[in-house]
């Protein structure tokens, strides 16, 4: 052990660690939920004690001391039961590798009989190593609902083999949903997201898994121009594109290349081709849209969505006039989110201020969220003043 | 993962099936009812899908600004006014199907006779802050 008083621990860094702290226990036979419990009060330990006296070998210290609670944890009479069931149920210590317990555990928490709320949770507590109150805090819930849907979705996936090939799709679909989520509280659950699909793009060469981390790195990219200060969004064309993260788009850009190489496209690659060309446009005007609509036309076979069908009429408005987008948007069903929103623009483009004043106002109150419903009020006001003072 | 918000209404709600005052029920009838709704809140807590959950006095004012430098105007209550919140519950769930499927467990708490009320809750989802990165 060598002393290194004072230095603060590295949170994230130190979570880099959790899946395989996590998976070493599952190894050795610990059931999975008494198991994640060890490694949280591990986790926690470190991040008080490392600061006065951090081991040479963090993982390996984690190991031990979760392991040691482990031990404890289950020596109490009311886990006793479960142990002596879970260790005769051990899994055998097969050849894998340390990689693919890693991976093992994002399958497990993004289990297809969990629900998506209840996988999300349990992955940035069991794999990001999250707190429960932290993850509470991010989803605007109580700390002690979130705890019962951890502990829920443990009870859900107890008697899950590890040793079975899960599916990425749902692993690629959590996380999606992570980042989403943008902020909350005090954890940035975009960057957690891209943390974990760093985390999962080193022990799987899935060119999806790719296109994801490269998704979110250009979308990442643009947040610092997405919002005001005071919270309003800027829509893409207005954005201060000089706010845009470079090291970001550089890196996503890197990542979406050798993936679109393998040559076995998806729809999270055709997203990241989409943010990749918006990102390489020096400003809006300079947007190749030609190219933006052929990697819609792909989304649209790779996934047959309405949504996608919809920003694909959008794109076709600017990338052949406002009215090839209406003709396309009329072949879609008004009832879609976002349907009159995405009318109203292309009724402003075309000229059409009348129509798409009534069009703005309509949106905005079916919109989903206030930072959305305050920016089509205010398009609707505005182009109601500028009516006006037409006619006067 | 969205937020819905159930509105109990003392007035304003279409009449419920088994529609009964409260005042007119026996002791044991209101304690049912009360252990149902508490039961109803502490398994949701289980479900990890509750929120908050909080009722509403009956009376209350209406406020307003009078202006710079004088106090608020507080007037009512007004008997006519047609719409009274009693109270409400919140959820976090996956879906509006499960919203509606909670609520409707929620409506059948027992009442006069024993019986479900069968009342009519409002059943509203939040706006969420900021759009998702994908909008």
């Amino acid at each position: 052990m060598a002393a290194a008083a004072g230095d603060a621990v590295d949170e994230a860094q130190l979570r880099d660690l959790i899946p395989g702290v996590l998976a070493a226990l599952v190894h050795r036979g610990a059931d999975f939920a008494t198991a994640e419990d060890a490694v949280q009060e591990a986790l926690i330990r470190a991040v008080e004690t490392w600061p006065n006296q951090h081991p040479d070998d963090r993982k390996g210290w984690l190991i031990a001391t979760a392991w040691r609670r482990f031990l404890d944890l289950t020596r109490s009479d009311s886990a006793r039961h479960r142990r002596e069931t879970q260790v005769s149920n051990e899994p055998p210590p097969g050849p894998t590798a340390a990689v693919d317990d890693t991976l093992q555990l994002y399958f497990l928490c993004a289990h297809p009989s969990l629900t998506a709320s209840s996988a999300v949770a349990l992955t940035l507590r069991a794999v990001g190593g999250l707190t429960t109150r932290q993850i509470a805090q991010a989803y605007l819930v109580p700390e002690a609902t979130m705890a019962q849907r951890i502990s829920r979705a443990k009870r859900t996936v107890s008697d899950v083999r590890l040793d079975q090939p899960g599916d990425l799709r749902t692993v690629l679909k959590v996380l999606y949903l992570v980042f989403n989520e943008g902020y909350g509280g005090d954890v940035d659950l975009a960057a957690e997201a891209i943390r974990l699909a760093r985390q999962l793009a080193a022990t799987t060469d899935d060119p999806e898994v790719a296109g994801l981390l490269a998704l979110f790195l250009l979308h990442h990219a643009r947040r610092p121009a997405r919002t005001r200060a005071d919270g309003s969004l800027v829509p893409l064309a207005d954005q201060d594109r000089s706010l845009w993260r470079r090291d970001l788009i550089a890196e996503g850009v890197t990542v979406l290349q050798a993936a679109l190489a393998r040559d076995r496209l998806g729809e999270y690659q055709a997203q990241a081709a989409i943010a990749a060309l918006h990102a390489d446009a020096q400003s809006a005007d300079e947007t190749d849209w030609v190219q933006i609509v052929e990697w819609y036309d792909e989304l649209v076979r790779l996934t047959d969505s309405p949504i996608v069908r919809l920003n694909r009429a959008v794109a076709v408005g600017e990338a052949d006039g406002p009215q090839a987008g209406l003709a396309a948007l009329a072949e879609l069903d008004p009832t879609l989110p976002r349907y009159t929103a995405s009318d109203a623009y292309l009724h402003e483009r075309a000229g059409d201020i009348d129509t798409a004043t009534k069009l703005y106002v309509e949106a905005a109150a079916q919109a989903q969220n206030l930072a959305e419903r305050n920016h089509l009020t205010l398009k609707a006001a505005t182009l109601r003043q500028r009516l006006s003072g037409e006619g006067g | 993962m969205a937020k819905y918000l159930f509105l109990k209404h003392y007035r304003g709600a279409p009449a419920s099936v088994n529609d009964v005052p409260m005042d007119q029920w026996t002791p044991d009838e209101v304690q049912a009812h009360i252990q149902y709704m508490n039961d109803f809140a502490k398994r949701l807590q289980e479900s990890g899908e509750f929120v908050d959950s909080q009722a509403l006095a009956p009376d209350g004012a209406w406020v307003r600004s009078d202006g710079e430098g004088k106090p608020p105007v507080t007037d009512g209550p007004f008997a006519e006014t047609k719409d009274l919140i009693a109270g409400w519950m919140i959820i976090d769930v996956d879906s509006y199907e499960r919203a509606v499927e909670l609520a409707g467990e929620l409506s059948a708490a027992p009442g006069a006779g024993g019986k479900p009320i069968h009342e009519w809750l409002e059943v509203r989802s939040f706006l969420t802050a900021a759009p998702k990165f994908t909008d």
